[in-house]
């Protein structure tokens, strides 16, 4: 296949109109699929292939047209606590090939983000991790990720503006041209865990460069929606992204579910789009199924026969 | 810095909380050493000066007033006021606060929450011994035994791993630890429910009810003595 220019593809998404699907969740498929937890999903993109694929392939047939490659947590921080961490580049460059295959397969009108997730540390001098090393850390994984052939990076669930500004810098070392799209969670009073508002968040994020900012997983849709409003006021101009759990977590017989429906999803997909935000997905929880359910709700069609555009 | 030795008693400990409220190592260690000229008990110091001083940052993280970098900050200066009263404590005889052994269970490598509980203890004054992530039955056991511990603090954020806490449990009461033992839990997947039907003493929701708790249940189990 042709390699397009970088970025190429996210823009002509970005310049059809209206709402864009992003996909659902990963780890919630690769448990149903399963894998036992305490595994590393990543070391899948080498040993389960057929199974990263269908997950990719069951998002773009719902509807989705932004594939997040299976790399949350292949960044070298957090594939060391499985002794994986000489794989970096191994594991991220297939996923990215394995979403690529099925986004640029012929009469796909999806794209793919290389996901990039938190090093699970925090930074000096707070806490124990270099800044040097989380952007050599976080570039190497995005250089793996651009060899793939990704689109977009999509650095999400992050807490911390200090770390995102390193992973962003590390991206900018590893592919200049790679355009980034910024989520943090909004897990903590309608902050994120490390203080963060969603007002800041837009701001600061937009400022170092992101092309879309918003919020990511930590609580279920109904609680994502202020925060989106207040982004939306805040920068009114800014491309925004929510891919709110499915609910929260209700624990059923020892094991946690989440009992959020395709429809309720698909209801508040519509309320995030009204209340200004232009990507919408799922996160934790969120199946095919719900995926498909917003599609409806939102009028975007399947990937070969978009139905409004 | 001004001259501490001029202040009034009260407003000494009162800028020793502001100082930990806003994370200065320098003049809470001052402070304290400051509290100890005047020939305060070292656990005087340690309860009138830096607990209550971070009892306030602990409820105001709970709140929403304070997140986790402004504790952690506060956590580090408990911990150097901490570290001049340590061996007096012991030389004193001081009434003991508490040991708390805490990890994340086996097949889980989840740290910053269990981080965040940890030193929130220490800044209670517990004796913390953090054993880290992906801890298994034997370990928990060995560092039990080892420490003394009065508390189990476990910590879970997958609901694939969260059922080997009661694993840990079941063994703690084969070895006839458990029932000196107060079992603490938490994590994003887990409720109260969780908690009793697994036999833990108590879930903590975050890590300012972890505090709370374990202060609550701590003065039970010594009779009274420090509520």
């Amino acid at each position: 296949m042709a390699r397009l220019p970088d970025g190429g593809r996210w823009r002509a998404l970005l310049a059809t109109p209206g709402p864009i699907l992003a996909d659902g969740a990963m780890g919630t498929m690769l448990f149903e699929a399963g894998l036992t937890s305490g595994d590393s999903p990543e070391r899948w993109n080498v040993e389960r292939p057929d199974v990263i694929r269908g997950v990719h392939r069951a998002y773009r047939d719902a509807g989705s047209r932004i594939l997040l490659t299976n790399t949350f947590g292949g960044n070298r921080f957090r594939l060391a606590l499985h002794g994986l961490d000489t794989q970096v580049a191994e594991l991220n460059e297939a996923a990215a090939r394995l979403a690529s295959e099925v986004a640029h397969a012929p009469g796909s009108r999806a794209i793919v983000a290389g996901d990039i997730g938190p090093s699970g540390g925090i930074l000096a001098p707070l806490g124990e991790l270099e800044r040097d090393d989380a952007v050599k850390g976080f570039a190497e994984q995005a250089a793996a990720l651009h060899a793939g052939g990704v689109d977009v990076v999509w650095i999400e669930t992050m807490s911390a503006l200090e770390e995102v500004e390193a992973a962003i810098e590390g991206v900018h070392r590893a592919a200049p041209g790679l355009p980034v799209i910024i989520t943090m969670s909004f897990d903590t009073h309608g902050h994120t865990m490390m203080g963060v508002s969603p007002e800041q968040a837009v701001k600061e994020l937009t400022a170092l460069g992101a092309v879309a900012v918003g919020g990511n997983c930590g609580l279920g849709p109904a609680e994502l929606l202020p925060a989106m409003v207040a982004m939306h006021a805040a920068a009114p101009d800014a491309v925004l992204v929510a891919k709110p759990n499915a609910g929260l977590p209700v624990l059923e017989d020892g094991k946690a579910v989440y009992r959020g429906s395709p429809g309720e999803m698909a209801d508040y997909a519509r309320r995030l789009v009204a209340a200004g935000v232009r990507i919408v997905g799922g996160c934790c929880g969120s199946a095919p199924a719900h995926l498909r359910a917003m599609a409806d709700a939102l009028s975007v069609g399947s990937p070969g026969c978009p139905r409004v555009l | 810095m001004s001259d501490l030795t001029v202040l009034p008693l009260e407003e000494l400990l009162e800028q020793i909380q502001d100082n930990l409220y806003g994370g200065n190592v320098e003049p809470v260690v001052a402070g304290v050493h400051e509290l100890l000229r005047r020939g305060l008990t070292p656990y005087d110091a340690l309860t009138q000066g830096l607990i209550a001083g971070m009892d306030v940052v602990g409820e105001d993280f709970r709140t929403g007033k304070l997140f986790v970098p402004q504790v952690l900050m506060a956590a580090k200066a408990m911990k150097a006021g901490m570290e001049v009263l340590r061996p007096l404590l012991a030389e004193t005889g001081a009434p003991r606060i508490g040991t708390l052994v805490i990890g994340t269970v086996k097949g889980d490598i989840h740290d910053i929450g269990k981080n965040l509980v940890g030193m929130m203890m220490e800044g209670a004054g517990f004796q913390v011994i953090n054993l880290g992530i992906n801890t298994d039955v034997e370990k928990f056991l060995h560092a039990v035994r080892e420490h003394a511990a009065d508390i189990l603090g476990m910590s879970a954020l997958l609901t694939t791993t969260m059922p080997y806490m009661r694993v840990v449990i079941q063994a703690l009461k084969e070895a006839g630890l458990r029932e000196k033992l107060i079992v603490l839990v938490g994590g994003a997947p887990l409720n109260a429910d969780f908690a009793k039907t697994i036999g833990a003493d108590a879930y903590c929701r975050d890590a300012a009810k972890a505090v709370a708790t374990a202060k609550r249940l701590m003065a039970e189990k010594m009779g009274g003595s420090l509520a």
